[in-house]
């Protein structure tokens, strides 16, 4: 027989090696499913790695991936710090992506354009934000139902404005005009996609980590996060944190959108993000909330997606496995976490 | 001679390298009381999380009624007859009284038996004289109720055995009385009970035997606990002579701290009615009175955390125009909060975040914006080392140290900066003796130093050892003050109660 008991202190390793045994044990359990469609799992997998990781160009491509997610899982990451349950990163990038569309829909000269694309499109992020934290600190309403609903209200607005108002003329889809040219950001590689945001994502990561770790702004949301009460008495304003927070934390998400208009399409359509926004969620919980490991996190989700796509061509396993890899990872991560807090110990049976 | 209740042999338990518990032996017979004495860290609460089945003991058995048996988990403990009153209480607070005892029970094909519930509760209340209301939500229950509570919970779960871990710990006086009579009326049908404490009037008051740990062994066994003296036991308790601080006397200056005429409306708890106070440097005022009668509000008020609708403050001669906890800090106050664990640390982060967690945007942690980790680091190990604080450094998670070595953290944390006046709310509520010693030894130090202090406690005892005057709150009100020459715990304990007023107009 075996129980739980609870743990005195966690070792340091348990950072590093609790992701990775969430991620082997969440390839271990969807292999059945991959042997269920019929498929060799190892040669699955295989494919999967290959087709993400395998060559320079496959990495490229898992990178463009990442940093859509690399942005929503810091915008996640800083906002569970607070514990502002902000489950609104998709809307948050959604609003950012439209924005930052509009202002590069105007003609300027090109590096102004991507400035003001940045601005618009993480101030837009971070109004969204800002409603669900201001119905908690004014009203008292719960974080997490306020921002996931939002998340609905804005994909149908952005569905409006597409399929009306802003619709483009000479397309017969609902997307919305394209940027101008000189807008798009530079291509860092020849032949490939990735785009200066990429770098920007990459860079952001530890700007995020020393906001945390070191100023007081970050110190006042760690604390705000693990006990309110002490960081009232303490002199810090929980009001004025979260609101902080749910502001740094949507112009984060708002970013994504950001760098997949002005890096990957070049306009706004419907499915411009395929879930990135709760993806991120996954992300920030892999790295442990800690801004440096969203990283790695965020490039592990990308390679499962465009892994995903290339082993369903090959093995004739359904694409959404990814999805499943995906939602699996988060559970796994979860259950790992109670790692932290409680060792399993063997014990005799009398 | 019938076998003992319950024999726990050689317990032995270890957590990496700390030995928690080291070859315990220890019995209940039906109907006894034993009392478990120990310091904090003897390794009580282990071994009685070991007989509750929270931790499997790495060597060592526990036998009930001669027959050996294995307890791995609260059920099995339940089921074998043993019962745990925690000292943080396990109760669902949106419940009933009578649906919080129902937790757990199978009910008659799936529904819940009310009626049974009912009848049982009416027949352990009038058996012990434990009486709750079985419809009130847990949550409207005071502490000592919600106690109580607990209690009939075991006793409904049909415990043989009752393990309370410090339970007067978070008593006012007068439920202490309830809660004996409660107890002795169990032992008297034959219960057995463990009573874990390091109050040592209390365990000669209430048992009959008494265990002494030391660093997780026994140090010694009392027999007859009323016989014995409070400093013997201590000896046993500590390996080494308590004497308790000498308060010299003192020429008190100018006032650091008064009150006008303070009232408040908005407060959960009671509150304040037109309360006046001054505290001079150099001089010790106690607040007594039982717990409820508007001390939390007044401990708000002057820690900044509470505005008051009416009435004036001042702290070092200066008027403060903003209630807020950094403005009064930043005219000199210092606070030691009553309850370390929710108002005062963050459990879950660094020891040293905590300490520096109320300045943390002064220039000794923080320059624009940006902290100075080797300040906050350098301070903190400073602390640790001039308080003789236990743990492995500053990084260490707080939550991981023992609570008098939480306590001195605090009381570092504002002593380090010299404050002028002090609030502190039940100082030494849960630490053991030589740490209260320690804190008391500080306090003294301050007030040779001219420091003002404000001590708000239910320990009648300690405030008439600290205090120079003691003021007694009752209703929300000042009911009187006493120099504490003039004071005893019989004149304090009348003024408590409401009848110290009318004493005074006649």
């Amino acid at each position: 027989m075996f129980r739980l008991e609870a743990r005195i202190s966690t070792p340091a390793w348990f950072n590093l090696a609790l992701p990775l045994l969430a991620i082997a044990a969440t390839l271990i359990l969807c292999s059945g499913l991959i042997a269920l469609a019929g498929a060799g799992v190892i040669e699955a997998y295989g494919v999967m790695f290959s087709a993400s990781l395998g060559d320079s160009y496959a990495i490229t491509e898992t990178l463009v991936r990442a940093t859509p997610m690399i942005f929503t899982g810091l915008a996640v990451a800083v906002a569970f710090r607070a514990k502002f349950w902000n489950i609104g990163a998709e809307g948050q990038l959604l609003a950012g992506a439209v924005a930052s569309c509009a202002v590069g829909a105007i003609p300027m000269p090109g590096p102004l354009a991507m400035l003001l694309m940045a601005g618009a499109g993480a101030a837009a992020g971070a109004a969204v934000a800002l409603i669900p934290a201001t119905l908690r600190v004014k009203f008292k309403v719960d974080d997490v139902v306020s921002s996931l609903l939002l998340n609905s209200v804005i994909f149908y607005a952005l569905m409006a404005l597409i399929e009306g108002p802003w619709k483009d003329s000479f397309s017969g889809y609902p997307i919305s005009p394209p940027i101008e040219d000189t807008a798009n950001f530079p291509v860092l590689m020849e032949g490939t996609r990735l785009h200066l945001g990429v770098v920007v994502a990459l860079i952001a990561a530890p700007i995020v980590w020393f906001l945390i770790v070191r100023t007081t702004l970050g110190f006042r949301i760690r604390v705000t996060g693990e006990n309110p009460e002490a960081a009232r008495y303490g002199g810090i304003s929980v009001e004025r944190v979260l609101l902080s927070t749910a502001l740094l934390s949507g112009a984060l998400a708002g970013l994504a959108g950001v760098g997949e208009v002005g890096g990957v399409h070049f306009q706004v359509m419907s499915d411009i993000s395929p879930g990135y926004g709760y993806s991120g969620i996954v992300v920030a919980m892999l790295a442990r909330l800690n801004p440096l490991g969203v990283v790695p996190a965020a490039i592990f989700l990308a390679a499962v997606m465009t892994g995903a796509e290339a082993m369903s061509r090959a093995t004739g396993v359904p694409a959404f496995l990814s999805d499943v890899i995906q939602g699996t990872a988060l559970l796994a991560m979860l259950v790992a976490l109670l790692f932290t807090a409680y060792r399993i110990r063997r014990i005799g049976v009398a | 001679m019938p076998p003992p209740l319950i024999e726990m042999r050689g317990i032995t338990k270890s957590f990496g390298a700390v030995r928690a518990n080291e070859a315990i032996d220890l019995q209940v017979a039906p109907g006894e009381i034993l009392g478990l004495l120990g310091e904090n860290g003897a390794g009580k609460t282990t071994l009685m999380n070991v007989l509750f089945g929270a931790y499997a003991p790495d060597a060592g058995e526990i036998l009930i009624e001669g027959r050996p048996v294995t307890i791995n988990s609260s059920a099995d403990a339940l089921a074998a007859g043993i019962g745990m009153v925690h000292q943080h209480f396990h109760l669902a607070p949106r419940l009933s009284v009578l649906e919080n005892l129902l937790i757990g029970i199978p009910g008659k094909s799936g529904r819940i038996d009310r009626a049974g519930g009912l009848a049982r509760l009416g027949e352990i209340g009038r058996q012990h004289g434990l009486t709750l209301d079985p419809d009130l939500p847990v949550a409207a229950l005071s502490v000592g109720e919600q106690q109580r509570l607990e209690i009939v919970k075991a006793l409904f779960r049909g415990a043989r055995l009752l393990i309370l871990d410090e339970p007067t710990a978070v008593l006012a006086p007068s439920e202490i009385d309830g809660l004996f009579a409660a107890l002795r009326s169990m032992a008297a049908q034959g219960l057995g009970i463990i009573f874990i404490s390091h109050k040592l009037n209390e365990v000669r008051a209430l048992t009959h035997r008494c265990v002494v740990l030391r660093h997780g062994r026994v140090a010694g066994r009392v027999d007859t606990p009323a016989n014995t003296t409070s400093s013997e036991m201590a000896r046993l308790m500590c390996g080494h002579e308590i004497v308790p601080p000498a308060r010299g006397p003192s020429t008190p200056g100018a006032a650091v701290l008064t009150i006008e005429s303070i009232s408040t409306s908005r407060h959960s708890g009671m509150a304040l009615r037109d309360v006046s106070l001054f505290v001079r440097a150099g001089e010790i005022l106690g607040i007594a009175g039982v717990s409820g009668n508007g001390q939390r509000a007044l401990a708000e008020v002057i820690s900044g955390v509470l505005a008051p609708d009416a009435g004036r403050m001042t702290i070092a001669g200066k008027a403060v125009s903003q209630f807020s906890p950094r403005a009064v800090q930043a005219l000199g106050l210092g606070r030691i909060p009553e309850d370390r664990m929710t108002t005062g640390l963050v459990t879950n982060l660094p020891l040293a975040d905590s300490m520096v967690l109320p300045r943390i945007g002064t220039a000794a942690f923080s320059n624009k914006g940006l902290l100075r980790p080797d300040a906050i680091r350098a301070f903190a190990e400073a602390q640790i080392k001039a308080y003789d604080i236990r743990c492995p450094g500053p990084m260490t998670r707080a939550g991981a140290l023992s609570g008098g070595n939480l306590q001195k953290a605090l009381l570092a944390r504002e002593l380090a900066f010299d404050p002028k006046v002090l609030i502190v709310s039940q100082p030494t509520r849960g630490l053991d003796i030589g740490a209260a010693r320690f804190i008391h030894e500080k306090f003294l130090d301050m007030r040779a130093k001219g420091c003002g202090i404000i001590v708000i406690g239910e320990d009648l005892e300690e405030l008439l050892m600290l205090c120079d005057r003691i003021a007694v709150m009752y209703e929300g009100r000042i009911a009187g003050t006493l120099d504490s020459a003039d004071a005893t715990i019989a004149r304090l304990g009348l003024m408590m109660t409401g009848a110290g007023q009318a004493e005074e107009a006649a």
